[in-house]
């Protein structure tokens, strides 16, 4: 595993064809396990990076490459099932669907994913498992996700991001909802979960102080990151 | 695919209120859609039926819409009357089964008065060669006996027993009334949902005896006869208004037609029943469609509401939608969502419509036959699945704007809804 997860060169897009740059990357290369802050204020194009890793984005020039995947190679089908099998995501807010209960929301992936719901076992015991790993109680499972609070709905999309133990994990300001006292024990719960999953994590974040949590760090900058 | 079925669910119990009123907008639209197919034909097979296992009516020479129009509906007046004597002559042809003479022209409160034997009542047939049936009572034997067709009765209230009075001509003119002649009403007949209902009924003999004293269509001043006394007369007919015709095989019909349209004596006129009923629905025809055109606007109505709902439902859905997108769904399955939602919306409200269409069919026969309607099919005929076809394809084609707009939206936010 000492390829790396995540690859990225000479990357350029726009939204208009002839509107002005969106994102430029020159190169990131995240290995696989290790964790990543991206550091950005808002407005310099973190969703659309997002959205090139995720694939539902085809860059204008240069290429995203995922486990050794170049994925403008593969059919929009294909990186749908890709993103499906392999990555994981948290989001600032609004992550669970409302009407679902929280175990539904957390095995979202298996359905969607054979692999996923394979690597996870059984796939009820391993969200129970995780759910029970960050702090949620057993007796919210069956409860609809729209009766959490912010805190513990961040923590059920933690474990929707990881059930399936997929290779990458994304984390878009997971935190920003949270109050301080606890960013650092939701970073230190997800961190240490991804590790055990062997997973490589690709957290975004406005604040730089949360950067001390993780191995590497990059700055993303308006128009182009360095 | 199951994984998503299961989602479509869910997403579709969350939001059942909408969904709710949406399918019932659909579901009266092709209630209604199916009900005006079905009524219309139940409409134009009782008005043709009106009449049924009669070969021919006969009249004095008029147009064949007029003499049906008065003979069978009891509606405006004939021109002329047939002598008795054509009617025995013709009558005697033997081709003919049975035929039975009519007097109209007098009335009782706005219900026309036919004067006939009681042959009648065991000739006439209506619908499906249904004969007459008696609720209550007897045919009419005494002079002044008379039998009240269901509508009579229970609009005025009439039981057995009830003397009624009869006006004359279309009754409202005061002196015009044959009030020192009450009849005994004797019999009730069963609802048909034919004008036979609205009738009331009496023997020949009785039209003449009740007419003796009058001259001219108005009384002898000076002359009455007491009810007891006019049974001395001879109350033979000099005149009927119309008479229907039984042949023995149905094949001479256009003979026998033939013969009586050529008749020396007076110029005489026998039509089909069928046919003449055919040319007048064609003339009521305009109501027929104008429903039809009716129930489509509420179809369409309908359908508007499903796009409505489903379009303003789409700002709520593009968190649901984007969620979706991050654990692996693609925009076809967005795509994929909204259409089946809307299919089903629509193929459900088309299975209730047709379920309550066909629970009206089966219970709603006593209403139906209080409007004068012959009872509705149940079955479903090729026509009406062609319709709920129709429906089907239109539902999915209302939630193509919906669903490409969903699909273009996913596009666009891929991960992360710009809310």
């Amino acid at each position: 595993m000492s390829a790396a997860a995540i690859r990225i060169d000479d990357l350029a897009f726009r939204w208009r064809r002839k509107g002005p740059l969106c994102v430029t990357l020159a190169h990131l290369a995240v290995d696989a396990g290790k964790s990543l802050f991206l550091h950005g204020p808002s407005g310099v194009g973190k969703s659309t990076l997002l959205n090139l890793i995720g694939g539902v984005l085809l860059p204008e020039r240069g290429g995203v490459e995922l486990l050794g995947q170049p994925l403008g190679k593969l059919s929009a089908a294909g990186r749908d099932a890709f993103r499906a099998d392999h990555l994981g995501f948290v989001f600032q807010q609004f992550n669970l669907i409302p009407y679902l209960s929280v175990l539904d929301n957390v095995l979202l992936p298996c359905r969607f994913s054979a692999r996923r719901a394979a690597r996870a076992g059984d796939p009820q015991a391993e969200a129970r498992r995780l759910l029970g790993e960050l702090d949620l109680a057993a007796s919210l499972a069956t409860v609809p996700a729209a009766e959490l609070s912010v805190g513990q709905q961040q923590r059920v999309a933690a474990a929707r991001a990881l059930i399936g133990r997929p290779e990458i994990i994304i984390a878009d300001e997971p935190t920003s909802a949270l109050d301080a006292s606890r960013q650092s024990a939701f970073i230190d719960l997800l961190l240490r979960e991804a590790k055990a999953a062997g997973s490589t994590v690709v957290f975004v974040s406005h604040d730089e102080r949360l950067a001390a949590h993780f191995d590497e760090k990059l700055a993303l900058t308006a128009g182009a990151a360095q | 695919m199951s994984a998503l079925l299961r989602l479509a669910l869910a997403s579709a119990w969350n939001r059942r209120l909408s969904l709710g009123l949406t399918l019932l907008a659909v579901l009266l639209a092709a209630t209604l859609l199916l009900g005006v197919e079905r009524v219309r034909h139940a409409a134009r097979d009782g008005f043709a039926q009106s009449v049924s296992g009669t070969d021919l009516v006969v009249g004095a020479r008029t147009s064949p819409v007029q003499l049906v129009l008065y003979s069978v509906f009891h509606l405006g007046e004939a021109t002329n009357n047939l002598s008795w004597q054509s009617y025995q002559a013709i009558a005697g042809d033997p081709a003919i089964a049975w035929s039975v003479p009519l007097a109209l022209g007098d009335s009782h409160r706005g219900h026309a008065v036919l004067g006939t034997t009681a042959d009648y009542f065991t000739h006439y047939r209506y619908g499906e060669r249904t004969p007459l049936r008696l609720a209550e009572g007897r045919v009419f034997d005494a002079l002044f006996d008379t039998v009240l067709g269901a509508e009579v009765a229970t609009t005025l209230g009439y039981r057995l027993g009830d003397q009624i009075t009869l006006s004359h001509g279309a009754g409202g003119l005061p002196g015009m009334e044959h009030e020192d002649k009450p009849f005994t009403v004797v019999g009730i007949l069963a609802p048909t949902g034919t004008p036979v209902d609205r009738t009331v009924h009496i023997s020949l003999p009785a039209i003449e005896a009740i007419h003796l004293d009058w001259l001219g269509g108005a009384p002898i001043p000076g002359l009455s006869l007491a009810p007891e006394v006019v049974t001395k007369f001879d109350l033979q007919p000099k005149s009927i208004t119309a008479f229907l015709v039984g042949l023995r095989q149905r094949v001479e019909v256009f003979r026998v037609q033939r013969r009586i349209n050529e008749f020396r004596g007076e110029p005489l006129l026998a039509v089909m029943p069928g046919v003449a009923l055919d040319q007048l629905w064609q003339t009521v025809g305009v109501v027929e469609r104008a429903l039809q055109a009716l129930s489509w606007l509420v179809l369409a109505v309908g359908l508007a509401g499903l796009m409505a709902v489903m379009l303003a439902g789409l700002n709520e859905r593009r968190r649901e939608m984007a969620i979706l997108r991050s654990v692996g769904a693609g925009p076809r399955h967005i795509l994929f969502l909204l259409m089946l939602e809307s299919f089903v919306v629509s193929l459900l409200g088309c299975a209730l419509g047709l379920g309550l269409v066909t629970l009206l069919a089966l219970t709603g026969d006593g209403l139906l036959a209080r409007f004068g309607l012959a009872t509705l099919p149940i079955a479903v005929n090729a026509e009406e699945m062609q319709l709920l076809g129709i429906v089907l394809v239109c539902g999915l084609l209302v939630s193509l704007l919906p669903a490409w707009r969903a699909y273009r939206l996913s596009l666009a936010d891929g991960l992360i809804p710009r809310l």
